[in-house]
């Protein structure tokens, strides 16, 4: 392994005068256990080669020895800045595989619930990529705003975290009260709160140099290394599987009547569309759009159940279903195969940060170290969502 | 009379139960180390004069001073007295930055911030240096032993000798130096060959980046740095720390801020050079946490990391203290020229109780101003973020060093101006301080109106 990848960063002349560097597998800007090697030549990289794997668990292997209810709770360690969609995206696959809906009430709330998580997650993202380029105000202002958003969530589900909500057929706990009026007190807070993020740090000259023309993936490329989601979007791409593949609440013809968004798309902020800045202002302008979605939805939210009849012992007949939903990492798809037992027979999940890493090594050469650092930071990729 | 329920549990007051006990003591401490360190400096330093210890000899030993043995003793040990406090001065500065960096940081970004060690967790700086000092000393097995151990004292080599030049007050200088500033920026050199030995020395490839980075950097940003400097200079028509406070008055008008347009630019110039030279934010490349792990520290612990924040906190009251010089006006107290301190001396050896008085007042006006461009430096560093080592080099030779040569030139022309144009220099400083007053004001209104939108108020009293 070791040789290979010493080959992969063209490390066939022994005496050469680039020097190898492990950039990890504890860094301060890896966030989590990911290991980079770097090939340097003064502080311009040769090549990073990212080495994935320190965090993996066997989640998918894991799904196939334990029935389909009691994965759920598996699902919040795939991603666990933002583990309401990966709850979503299973809960969605089973549904698809027992040929069920969730009532009208679940999907709302779980357009909502996730809708708050995805903000939570892009405060994370937005945040530690200002304290990578070294502002490290903005990160705890960020964590401040997030630590209301785990308040609502905790009093939802009872969660800050692992928040296992969604269930198979609908969600586990209804609206508590009060929580309408409080969720919504906080997002009027919360879109003063983006402006004045805006004025500390996005447009701050320094961050945007820092980070304008930095490390361009144009949409093309994006499409070919398989980008989703903010990532894509910063590209230029425009596609939101909300949007353009629909699934749950955002298929209900009720839903997308009353709520109305829009999706941000890259267009070269301020530089060339597919640089650090687009990918990094993307997640701002959506946590915009999110604290919309999550307004309308609250004010139009139907009454009724909130799970749907799911039988007792849950055993699919023999059939193939795949959720694919958009999660605040993008894409996030579990392909399930069902052979007609309790268990399924094959799990496989797809998550954005692995294909994310895929791209650095191709768009790495010739940047800096801190462009390194600016680079991982602005595709927000999550350790354990990679290796899983 | 009801007597107390008997299950109820009588409580005995601990030690650290009682608040305000707390709060009073931390102030008391809090304001008396600083005010003790003061009053050494202020007592020491004019006393420690080969004239004053000449009269000493004379009067109280009843010898003549030009046969008298221990003479040379006694100059020497005057000497290490307020050699001792002037560094002790530099450490403690040093930590007690450290607490208010933490506390003003704390409350920028919404979170408590020190609060356990003394009201206000203002001992916080005690107990971590302990803890530093209890560590293990490690040193790789792979370093340039030797190296890596000198380092260190470099670094605080570069940082004590600062001290020497240092203005406090009027007369409260260990030495003027006829080339003081000069003498300055030599010692302070001291500090990168430090860094780069530990960068170097210490066998690690995030260290030798930081070390690479570092001797770029303040190399280079010593020269914009040195240009503006000389703009003062020219003002002043001197190199010596005391003479240039001299030439600038007590008032705003007065300062070498404000009599000059290009002293502003200068002083723009050599504030952010001065941020490069000290690895602040936002040049804090060499120790860039996210890129090089801890840069050139990553391999210290224990005391000789101790030492290198020790010096890299002091070196921020050194560099307030020389942009005070330079530009603010220094220790200048307002109706009191040079002949108020002459005629407040008196004649006999030991000064009058007035001058003493006026001392305590220069060095309190200088000790404020200090505290408010140190205060400006900390403000900067928790709301900048870095910038990247091409833009570093960048700013400095493609900006900084034109326009400080351009500020140089102007001085000298502007220079002739004021010879020949009488009044020029009051009209300037009278105009330059209006504006000012004028961008802060709509500072603070800007500044009113975030935070009213964000459905805040400006509140102080919740510390």
């Amino acid at each position: 392994m070791e040789k290979l990848i010493l080959r992969r960063v063209g490390k066939d002349h022994p005496d050469s005068e680039e020097m190898i560097l492990n950039f990890g597998p504890q860094h301060p800007s890896t966030h989590g256990v990911i290991n980079f090697i770097v090939e340097t030549d003064g502080e311009v990289l040769k090549k990073a080669v990212p080495e994935v794997g320190y965090l993996h668990r066997s989640i998918e292997k894991i799904g196939e020895s334990v029935g389909y209810p009691q994965f759920m709770p598996y699902t919040d360690r795939i991603d666990y800045v933002a583990a309401m969609f990966a709850n979503e995206g299973y809960a969605l696959a089973v549904e698809r595989l027992l040929k069920i809906d969730a009532p009208p009430r679940a999907q709302w709330l779980r357009a909502i619930s996730c809708e708050l998580v995805r903000i939570a997650s892009h405060l994370v993202s937005v945040g530690t990529m200002a304290m990578d380029i070294g502002a490290f105000t903005p990160m705890l202002h960020g964590i401040r705003e997030r630590e209301t958003i785990n308040d609502l969530i905790e009093a939802l589900c009872g969660a800050r975290l692992t928040y296992n909500y969604h269930r198979i057929g609908g969600v586990a706990f209804d609206l508590p009260e009060g929580w309408r009026d409080k969720t919504l007190r906080f997002l009027d807070h919360f879109d003063a709160f983006l402006v004045e993020f805006d004025r500390l740090i996005s447009f701050n000259e320094i961050y945007v140099r820092r980070l304008a023309n930095v490390a361009v993936i144009p949409g093309p490329m994006a499409i070919d290394y398989g980008l989703v989601g903010p990532n894509l979007r910063g590209s230029g791409v425009d596609w939101d599987l909300r949007r353009d593949l629909p699934y749950g609440p955002w298929a209900l013809p009720e839903f997308t009547a009353k709520v109305k968004w829009s999706v941000p798309v890259g267009k070269g902020f301020t530089g060339r569309t597919g640089d650090c800045f687009d990918r990094y202002y993307v997640r701002c302008l959506e946590m915009k759009e999110s604290s919309r979605i999550v307004r309308q939805a609250l004010e139009s939210i139907p009454e009724g159940e909130t799970m749907a009849k799911v039988p007792r012992k849950v055993k699919p007949e023999a059939s193939e279903a795949l959720g694919r939903v958009e999660s605040a990492r993008g894409e996030m798809a579990y392909y399930l195969v069902s052979d007609g037992s309790d268990k399924p027979y094959r799990l496989r999940v797809r998550t954005g940060s692995f294909t994310a890493m895929g791209i650095i090594e191709d768009v790495s050469p010739g940047l800096m170290v801190a462009d390194l650092v600016a680079l991982i930071a602005s595709l927000d990729v999550v350790a354990p969502e990679i290796d899983r | 009379m009801t007597a107390a329920p008997a299950n109820t549990p009588t409580r005995t007051p601990r030690i650290g139960a009682n608040p305000r006990g707390v709060v009073l003591g931390t102030l008391a401490i809090g304001f008396g180390i600083p005010a003790v360190l003061f009053a050494a400096v202020l007592v020491l330093s004019p006393l420690s004069k080969p004239l004053m210890i000449d009269a000493f000899i004379r009067n109280v030993l009843g010898q003549d001073p030009a046969t008298f043995g221990y003479r040379n003793l006694l100059y020497g040990l005057s000497v290490a007295i307020l050699a001792f406090v002037l560094v002790n001065f530099g450490a403690i500065v040093s930590g007690m930055t450290v607490w208010w960096e933490m506390r003003v940081s704390s409350r920028m970004q919404s979170r408590v911030g020190y609060n356990r060690v003394g009201a206000g967790g203002f001992f916080q700086w005690v107990a971590d240096a302990v803890k530093l000092l209890l560590k293990e000393d490690l040193i790789p097995a792979d370093a340039d032993q030797l190296l890596f151990r000198a380092a260190p004292y470099f670094v605080l080599t570069g940082f004590a000798l600062t001290f020497v030049a240092l203005p406090f007050g009027e007369s409260l200088i260990a030495a003027d130096l006829n080339v003081g500033i000069f003498y300055m920026i030599a010692v302070t050199a001291l500090v990168v060959v430090g860094i780069l030995l530990a960068g170097w020395s210490s066998n690690s490839k995030w260290a030798l980046f930081g070390g690479m980075r570092s001797a770029a950097q303040v190399i280079s940003y010593e020269i914009p740095a040195g240009i503006a400097i000389m703009v003062p200079v020219l003002m002043a028509g001197s190199l010596s720390m005391q003479e240039i406070i001299r030439q600038q008055g007590a008032w705003p008008w007065q300062w070498n801020l404000f009599t000059n347009p290009f002293a502003l630019v200068a002083f723009v110039i050599f504030f952010v050079s001065q941020l490069a030279e000290g690895n602040r934010t936002p040049f804090d490349l060499p120790e860039a946490e996210s890129e090089l792990v801890a840069g050139y520290l990553s391999e210290y612990s224990s005391f000789r990391f101790a030492i290198y924040f020790l010096v890299e906190f002091g070196n921020l009251w050194v560099m307030a203290a020389v942009a005070v010089t330079l530009f603010f006006g220094g220790w200048q107290v307002p109706f009191a020229g040079p002949e108020v301190f002459a005629a407040a001396k008196g004649a006999g050896d030991l000064p009058g109780l007035a001058w003493w008085g006026l001392q305590i007042l220069s060095m309190g006006v200088f000790a404020a101003k200090t505290l408010f461009v140190l205060n400006l430096i900390v403000w900067v560093r928790w709301t900048l973020p870095r910038i990247r080592v091409d833009q570093m080099m960048v700013l400095c030779w493609k900006y900084l060093v034109p326009f400080a040569f351009v500020a140089f030139v102007a001085t000298l022309l502007w220079q002739i101006l004021l010879a020949h144009v009488p009044g020029a220099r009051t009209a300037t400083g009278a105009v330059l301080v209006a504006s000012t007053a004028v961008v802060a004001a709509f500072f603070i209104r800007q500044t009113r109106r975030n935070l009213v939108a964000m459905g805040d108020r400006v509140d102080l009293t919740n510390w």
